[in-house]
């Protein structure tokens, strides 16, 4: 036996799971409360001991985690032209598992400025410009940067031929060059920006939050618990070795405040008659709504469904709905007793969180005719042809109806133009340990893939 | 490395709005490439908004505007007031092929197009080495710097 313990520092719960690597299975789970503003060892202690006393007491071989506590890996990214450089900054950032605080297109301005220095970013992403393209926004942005004197780290990653003078503009400041985003219109360049945000996520930020004193009793915090999810979704999806993964995937996470959508799968029309528009998505794409949530963002979900739908799901009237949603946005550690009103609007909730999120990670399909006959005009990945979607966080795996409410993920037939799975079976992430066989994935890939393969059902 | 000096001319290409043909596209995308330009090419149904996109994080020298269904004209009406809007002042644009309906004077349809904004209107079955042409003389590039940036 070789015993490996995999933490999650989350924003609310650290999660333990104990795995053996040597007969792929996994010993025990627990959980306790992220004590970050304290000594986050308090939180650790406790789930500790919880995990003992179902597993009796470990020798850990190897132990890991991954951090989403105290506010995630906040980043602000400045591109130029919105749905182009910028789109390529997002991307890059939401794959590298950041939680965006900001984002800021063509030049920078005073009020920009103000902003960015109150909202204080852990990393900043400046972009701007395909290589031998346009050079003068993003001096401009670093120019305006230099001045207000940062203590937030910088990493460039635009045009190249500006980005030895940012460097030279920004100097004092903490800069990493990395290549550029979209070196060419229409192409992603993101993996150099995503290995620095990694390693500047290590370096500084770990320390900065108070999780340094946790490493001390790890072998190595390695990543943004996001990060994590999204190594485990491509592992599970793509195999590993001899061991088949379980094809093209995506997956959905409804949290309090924000909801996760993951895709791994290509996405790039089929039909001679579709064309595609807008910059190619990444393979393994992430994206997170920030006004979609289960507590602190239900009134997110309010707007983009309106009370009808939520009425209609839930069996309550409309009136009744936008009071008690108002309600849970205030009282966000509300915990609803099975089968009341708010069980049953927790329900509406989610499916709505669910389908809403899905239909902004999803491409959509419209219809135009030509002088040449039907014609099909793509834009964002096509996921129809998915079949498999898992559902994961505990707002979901604790709900008894998850597949319903994760059912919503999939095509709707009110609404054709949005690409979203059309025969997809719901796997449960019922023991929530997508975060912890991403961090097991790193040194035991094998060991993670079969554990996944055998308890996401 | 690309020194500025060295730095290729840089054209945006593509079909302008709900008109599929990719052929000329891909033709006039390898004519430009070889004839030294830097290409961009948006492919077939494509709006006014992405030439300009494009045009902006790539730091165009000019935009050439295809259309192969008739509907050029009206496709291409408020090009040049949107150019002047993102910040494009100035940038040469250029259209060609079948860009109006039916059989009209080309001087007639020419003469709107200037009056568009647009510096070149060319007719159809215009072969490449015209285009080429006119966009070295618009983007005022010595004859024997654009066939040198060729050879490369």
């Amino acid at each position: 036996m070789k015993p490996v313990l995999l933490t999650d520092f989350g924003s609310t719960y650290t999660k333990l799971t104990a795995v053996d690597v040597d007969t792929a299975r996994v010993l025990g789970t627990a959980a306790a409360y992220t004590t970050v503003q304290t000594d986050v060892n308090d939180g650790f202690s406790s789930a500790l001991r919880q995990l003992e006393s179902k597993t009796g007491g470990i020798e850990y071989a190897e132990r890991y985690a991954c951090s989403s506590a105290a506010g995630g890996l906040r980043m602000i990214v400045s591109g130029l032209v919105p749905e182009l450089t910028l789109e390529a900054a997002r991307m890059a950032s939401l794959g590298a598992g950041a939680k965006l605080v900001g984002q800021f297109s063509f030049e920078l301005t005073e009020d920009d400025i103000d902003q960015i220095r109150y909202v204080k970013p852990d990393i900043f992403l400046l972009v701007g410009g395909t290589n031998g393209g346009n050079t003068a926004c993003i001096l401009h942005n670093a120019k305006m940067l230099a001045a207000m004197h940062p203590d937030f780290p910088i990493i460039v990653a635009g045009n190249r031929s500006a980005a030895r003078q940012c460097e030279q503009i920004l100097a004092g400041c903490r800069v990493r060059v990395c290549e550029n985003v979209m070196p060419k219109f229409g192409l992603l360049r993101t993996e150099q920006t995503q290995t620095a945000i990694r390693e500047i996520f290590l370096s500084r930020i770990i320390q900065a939050k108070g999780l340094d004193h946790a490493s001390e009793m790890m072998n190595d915090i390695l990543m943004p618990t996001p990060a994590a999810v999204l190594k485990a979704l491509e592992l599970l999806s793509g195999g590993f070795g001899d061991e088949l993964g379980i094809g093209e995937l995506a997956a959905v996470d409804v949290g309090g405040a924000t909801t996760d959508v993951y895709s791994i799968c290509e996405g790039m029309p089929r039909q001679m008659n579709t064309v595609y528009k807008g910059i190619p998505e990444p393979y393994a794409k992430r994206t997170v709504e920030g006004d979609i949530g289960m507590r602190y963002s239900v009134l997110g979900i309010l707007d983009a469904v309106g009370a009808r739908r939520l009425a209609e799901l839930s069996g309550i009237s409309e009136d009744r709905v936008e009071t008690l949603c108002r309600m849970l946005s205030e009282q966000t550690d509300f915990v609803p007793e099975c089968d009341g009103e708010l069980a049953h609007l927790d329900y509406a909730l989610a499916c709505m969180a669910v389908s809403t999120a899905a239909k902004r990670h999803a491409g959509t399909i419209e219809e135009t005719y030509t002088l040449l006959g039907q014609t099909f005009v793509q834009a964002g990945k096509d996921l129809t042809t998915v079949r498999r979607v898992v559902a994961t966080g505990g707002s979901l795996i604790h709900s008894s109806r998850v597949r319903e409410i994760a059912s919503h993920f999939c095509y709707d037939p009110t609404d054709p133009a949005s690409l979203r799975p059309k025969n997809a079976e719901i796997l449960i992430d019922s023991s929530y340990i997508l975060a912890a066989m991403g961090l097991l994935s790193t040194h035991y890939p094998l060991a993670a893939l079969q554990i996944m393969k055998r308890m996401i059902q | 490395m690309q020194t500025e000096q060295a730095r290729k001319k840089v054209l945006v290409i593509g079909v302008i709005g709900a008109d599929v043909h990719a052929v000329g596209n891909k033709i006039l995308y390898h004519a430009f490439t070889e004839a030294g330009f830097d290409v961009v090419n948006l492919g077939v149904m494509v709006s006014q908004e992405e030439y300009i996109s494009a045009a902006i994080e790539s730091d165009a020298d000019a935009i050439v505007v295809s259309s192969l269904y008739g509907q050029g004209e009206l496709d291409c009406r408020g090009m040049r007031e949107k150019c002047d809007e993102a910040g494009l002042l100035g940038i040469p644009l250029v259209v060609g092929g079948n860009i109006v309906v039916g059989k009209q004077k080309f001087e007639d349809v020419e003469k709107r197009f200037h009056a568009m904004g647009f510096d070149r209107a060319f007719p159809p079955g215009t072969p490449p080495e015209t285009t080429i042409d006119a966009l070295r003389e618009l983007l005022h590039m010595d004859a024997a710097a654009g066939s040198e940036a060729a050879a490369v």
